[in-house]
């Protein structure tokens, strides 16, 4: 590993190089727009759990007792909308991917970082309208706006929302631009496409899904938007419409809109499996061209959600046959990943749990798509509760653990302060037990018929309710483990141990300068000698079967 | 490339952003980012030709009516127009490549004019459309779809012919991907005008030469890619059937 | 199953344990390789923790030979999955032969079922045990679905369309059916019960309700009141329309030279749109009835076209039920 300068802490750093408001919200560091988002998503976060508690706590009973169902309706609408477009498809590349793209690759910055700070702010635009959405009344067509209730039915506030949402597409179209065009351009010498970190590769392969298939559901947007203002019949079938082909539109972007929010998470989890074993990823080429099999597989599987909405039957063998095509390269990921763990040096720290639980956890989570990719299952399981519990397994279990792993393994470098281990490692285990006592019930739930977006069911079915009543538990302590890093984070930034440059003590680029890095990142430009999770030396390298490079001693 | 451990950059150019090793890396991330920048309108654009695929190849003769009433000269007119206006552009570049400048103000300026003739042109067809009650739904309120049809025989071209098979229901279909994608098309020329603007007065500023031209390059595939649209809609649009029944003029 | 909990809900149509059996497979392969890799992680990270702060293990590349491996056969366990639901599926949504027609108009949001004999339910269909059931489904306003958990059948009414689904009853009971797509406020309260019942007691309960007209004699009345048969002939024998005799389920060639099937959505197309599809020899002269019929006189009127061809559609009334009550003869 190359010696690099590394200053002394009390030197200046991207936080305080400079002060005030405007040096904030006028900056052009990638690490400083990192923090922005972070602050936004957090506060979009928080607003969508709300609804959550909200939705838990009313399905505790078979009645409607908390509030009245158009209000429900809107309760899981807004807080589908806030989760999806306002958290998961921002988190992860708009904070980590943000803050520490340029750093891995030895860059100074992102390619276009005013374009960047553009990002943040259509970002807090989209958001602002969508808030307007949700304050002056809210909006009640589900997520997913299935025509023609959302065009010609629903007398919410349909437009305001999905303006809110148009517009905030337009944030992730250019962080991907963005994204794409620094790894290809801006990488330091000697850093070559393998030698990259896999967080890079997998945020490569989100950005191509955030450039290809966001501009699908801006124009769907757009389509609906004009079928409810001025009733032009594109959706609807007595003027010759066809509002099936809303769903196909809505969900060619919104499938891989699902691999926008799980690839970020899979890169995490890769830097983490690596760093907290001391190993290189097992099978790194294989992780890496995975991510970008999902991309692409990703494109050609959106049908799936078709399959009972009068799609044809051969239509549906198609998508049901490339639907577990898609499954394959992430299993070859979890294999890699546990592969990794052999004759490992693992500790426990917080992000090592977090890592541990997103594989379990998305491994459940994927193999529950296999029970929706069989048609003849899926044909009792859609829209059941079954779905709810399957994606929330891969975006809580999944996407959210990852990005709390991530979080909190990167928080030094990014505060220059080390978080307490112990609450760490607490929370880390409440989140996991709360995590699958809320969402485990729903796969029950989901075969016994309980339809999705339900705001009553019957009261006969108790063991409907039993389930209900074991979910909300689940979620109380599901809340209650995330507020503790909300807490204790935040009392780090002024009471935690302060921490070095490196403190986990890895070779990643990223730890080779100073923890907060300064605002260009490294004093010199990096020249790359080393593979990817370089711990020892290549001579010393294990070889398990026939594979590239043969060790010159065993 | 590698160029030791120098953290001044020796011959810097006072266009080179603070974040890039040399012009070389910017103008290739500019390059790149402008063609990563098309394909999303790709893909923008895209939803709307699905859109047209798919309803023209339900009600052909609907379509085939609709496309006859479009008036096929002011289209090839803009047709032209856009062409000429790209070989305008295309000058522009070239010309800051060798470092002429009074030569690239002319071209982007001829560019400018050739774009707003496009959209003068737009504008009228629109005003067409509009005194023949063809806007769609109530994209106009108080002023509904509502075209006067023509009776067998009648060779009134204000009135809507209607080839056997269509009907006015869906004719507006037609009418509605009509206005969208041009719609969609104008609002990029604008920005592109707006564009042009822009460079033509960092171009009097001197701003561009051989050694920094990169902007101009940039626009110029934005304003290509935009012509490139055109050139697809134009078609699509105003060619279907006119080899059939129902066609006037 | 369902001793002290619940894990899946009752079995009583002839498709149900078809999906139960393969949902218990995809459970099986889950819990099987959660449960591998759960353990293997834990083993790993057990043994393998780090017992000197200094250590650094060994590099390991990979092995072309375990990628393979767990390619192969996740992918091969994939297609088995494939295979069996592709199948079941697949059989599921053949049209069944010799079925009961029940006409389902869902409307925000109550569902109506009108039986070809006439009956009129309010989300309540009585059917019988052991017999195939044929839904045509219509919506009045927002994309509903008919959910049947008790059956494993779901399926959705969009606007616009006809669709449709069968299934066949194994035992009598009272099930639950809901409406599966999110269709506005009451959602979560449009649905009701599916009363299967023995062909006897059918038969009571058909007769107890059998004051009311056919779908297919309410269509001929308007047929008649709607001046179809100015063009259609009195007898639906023809004239300047076509004729409509037989036309029903077999194919009609077109003005253009292609043939289509002269399906429920055919006769649909037809009334609402009819310049879409004009029967070869005749002129695009038939008005278009959009926005003057409601989904059930629609349906009404397909019910009648169908009563014009051979009869494999329901008519007068049901054929006599033979099976034994609680018998269910494996489609």
């Amino acid at each position: 590993m190359e010696e690099f300068v590394i200053p002394k802490q009390a030197g200046a750093n991207y936080l305080n190089a400079e002060h005030g408001l405007k040096s904030w919200l006028l900056t052009k560091d990638h690490k400083r727009i990192a923090l922005l988002y972070l602050g936004a998503i957090s506060f979009f976060f928080f607003i969508g759990s709300l609804y959550a508690m909200a939705i838990r706590l009313e399905l505790l009973s078979p009645q409607a007792d908390l509030v009245q169902s158009s209000t429900y309706n809107k309760m899981f609408t807004q807080h589908g909308i806030i989760m999806v477009f306002f958290f998961l498809i921002p988190s992860i590349p708009s904070t980590l991917g943000n803050f520490l793209i340029p750093m891995m690759i030895g860059a100074k910055d992102l390619a276009f970082p005013r374009i960047n700070l553009l990002s943040w702010y259509i970002y807090i635009l989209g958001g602002g309208v969508t808030i307007y959405a949700l304050l002056a009344g809210g909006v009640d067509t589900g997520w997913t706006f299935y025509v023609p209730y959302s065009t010609t039915f629903s007398n919410s506030y349909v437009i305001a929302a999905g303006l809110g949402i148009f517009i905030n597409g337009f944030s992730s179209i250019l962080t991907g631009l963005n994204f794409i065009v620094t790894i290809h351009t801006m990488r330091a010498p000697g850093m070559t496409w393998y030698r990259l970190p896999l967080f890079v590769w997998a945020h490569y392969a989100t950005s191509l899904i955030m450039i290809l298939g966001t501009p699908v559901i801006a124009i769907t947007i757009l389509l609906v938007t004009l079928e409810r203002l001025a009733h032009i019949g594109i959706f609807d079938p007595a003027a010759g419409g066809d509002p099936i082909l809303f769903q196909h539109l809505f969900w060619f972007y919104s499938h891989p809109a699902v691999y926008i929010m799980v690839l970020p998470g899979m890169g995490v989890i890769s830097e983490l499996i690596a760093n907290f074993s001391r190993k290189n990823i097992f099978g790194y080429k294989f992780v890496a061209f995975s991510s970008l099999a999902i991309a692409v597989f990703g494109f050609l599987v959106w049908g799936h959600h078709l399959f009972v909405a009068s799609q044809s039957v051969y239509a549906g063998m198609i998508f049901s046959f490339l639907s577990f095509a898609v499954a394959i390269p992430s299993a070859i990921k979890v294999f890699n990943w546990t592969a990794t763990l052999y004759k490992g040096s693992i500790s426990y720290d917080t992000p090592m749990l977090y890592a541990l639980g997103f594989i379990g956890l998305f491994t459940i989570g994927g193999m529950t798509g296999l029970f929706l990719a069989a048609l003849a299952v899926d044909v009792h399981l859609s829209d059941t509760y079954f779905v709810v519990a399957h994606f929330h397994y891969i975006m809580v279990g999944g996407t959210l653990l990852a990005y709390l792993g991530g979080l909190h393994y990167w928080w030094p470098k990014i505060s220059g302060r080390m978080y307490p281990e112990g609450w760490g490692r607490f929370s880390a285990l409440v989140v996991f037990v709360g995590f699958n006592l809320t969402f485990a019930p729903q796969f029950v739930l989901g075969y016994l018929g309980m339809p999705r977006r339900y705001h009553t069911y019957p009261a006969d079915m108790v063991s409907w309710q039993v389930l209900h009543v074991l979910s909300t538990a689940g979620a109380s302590i599901l809340g209650f483990g995330l507020m503790v890093p909300l807490i204790y984070l935040a009392w780090s930034l002024r009471y935690g141990r302060i921490a070095e440059a490196n403190p986990w003590k890895l070779p990643g680029l990223e730890w080779q300068t100073a923890s907060p890095p300064p605002t260009e990142n490294f004093l010199t430009t990096p020249i790359v000698t080393t593979e990817a999770y370089e711990f020892a030396p290549p001579e010393h390298k294990e070889v398990v079967g026939k594979f590239e490079r043969q060790p010159t001693e065993v | 490339m590698p160029e030791g451990l120098a953290t001044t950059h020796e011959a810097s150019h006072s266009a080179l952003q603070h974040h890039f090793e040399n012009m070389e890396q910017q103008r290739e991330a500019g390059t790149l980012g402008m063609w990563v920048f098309l394909v999303t309108e790709i893909m923008f654009f895209g939803g709307l030709f699905l859109a047209y695929t798919i309803y023209r190849y339900q009600y052909p003769a609907a379509f085939a009516s609709a496309s006859n009433h479009l008036d096929i000269r002011l289209g090839a007119i803009n047709t032209a127009v856009l062409i000429v206006s790209s070989f305008t552009m295309a000058m522009a570049v070239y010309s800051t490549q060798i470092g002429k400048q009074r030569n690239t103000i002319i071209c982007l300026i001829l560019t400018m004019i050739l774009g707003a003739t496009f959209l003068g042109i737009k504008a009228v067809e629109y005003h067409d459309k509009y005194r023949d009650n063809l806007i769609p739904g109530q994209l106009i309120p108080g002023h509904p779809f509502n075209p006067v049809v023509a009776k067998p025989g009648d060779t009134d071209p204000h009135k809507l012919h209607l080839v056997e098979g269509a009907t006015v229901r869906n004719v507006e279909l037609f009418y509605w991907i009509y206005f969208a994608m041009t719609g969609l098309h104008a609002l990029h020329m604008i920005i592109g005008l707006g564009i042009m603007l822009v460079l033509t007065i960092m171009a009097w500023r001197g701003r561009f030469g051989p050694e920094y031209h990169a902007p101009v390059e940039v626009s110029g595939l934005y304003w290509h890619f935009v012509d490139i649209i055109w050139i697809f809609l134009f078609p699509l649009l105003y060619l279907l059937g006119r080899h059939l029944e129902g066609h006037i003029g | 199953m369902q001793s002290w909990f619940p894990l899946i809900p009752e079995s009583a149509s002839t498709y149900s344990g078809d999906v139960d059996a393969l949902y218990f497979y995809i459970s099986g392969v889950t819990v099987f390789f959660t449960l591998l890799i759960s353990f293997v992680i834990i083993f790993f990270v057990i043994k393998y923790r780090r017992r000197n702060p200094t250590e650094i293990p060994r590099p390991i590349e990979g092995s072309m030979k375990l990628e393979t491996l767990w390619s192969v056969i996740p992918l091969l366990i994939a297609m088995t999955i494939f295979f069996w639901g592709a199948k079941v599926y697949f059989n599921q949504y053949r049209p069944p032969q010799n079925a009961i027609e029940v006409y389902v108009v869902g409307k925000q949001w109550m569902w109506k079922f009108q039986h070809a004999t006439g009956q009129r339910e309010i989300n309540e269909l009585h059917i019988p045990v052991g017999r195939k059931i044929r839904l045509i489904m219509a919506t009045e306003d927002v994309i509903h679905d008919v959910f049947v958990p008790a059956f494993r059948i779901k399926t959705d009414v969009v606007p616009g369309r006809y669709t449709t689904e069968w299934f066949e009853a194994t035992k009598p009971g009272r099930y639950h059916f809901f409406c599966a797509e999110y269709c506005g406020m009451n959602h979560s309260g449009m649905g009701g019960y599916v009363v299967v019942m023995d062909p006897t007691e059918f038969e009571n309960w058909l007769s107890g309700n059998a004051n009311q007209m056919s779908p297919a004699a309410a269509g001929q009345q308007m047929f008649e009141s709607l001046g179809c048969a100015s063009c259609h002939g009195a007898n639906a024998e023809g004239g300047r329309g076509p004729a409509l005799l037989g036309v029903y389920g077999n194919n009609v060639t077109l003005n253009n030279g292609t043939a289509v099937r002269a399906d429920e959505g055919y006769v649909r197309e037809s009334i609402l749109n009819p310049q879409a599809k004009i029967v070869t020899g005749f002129g695009p002269i038939m008005p278009s009835f959009q926005g003057q019929l409601s989904e059930e006189q629609l349906l009404q009127l397909v019910a009648y076209v169908k009563s014009l061809s051979t009869p494999k559609t329901e008519t007068a009334k049901p054929p006599p039920v033979a099976a034994k009550p609680g018998a269910s003869p494996k489609k």
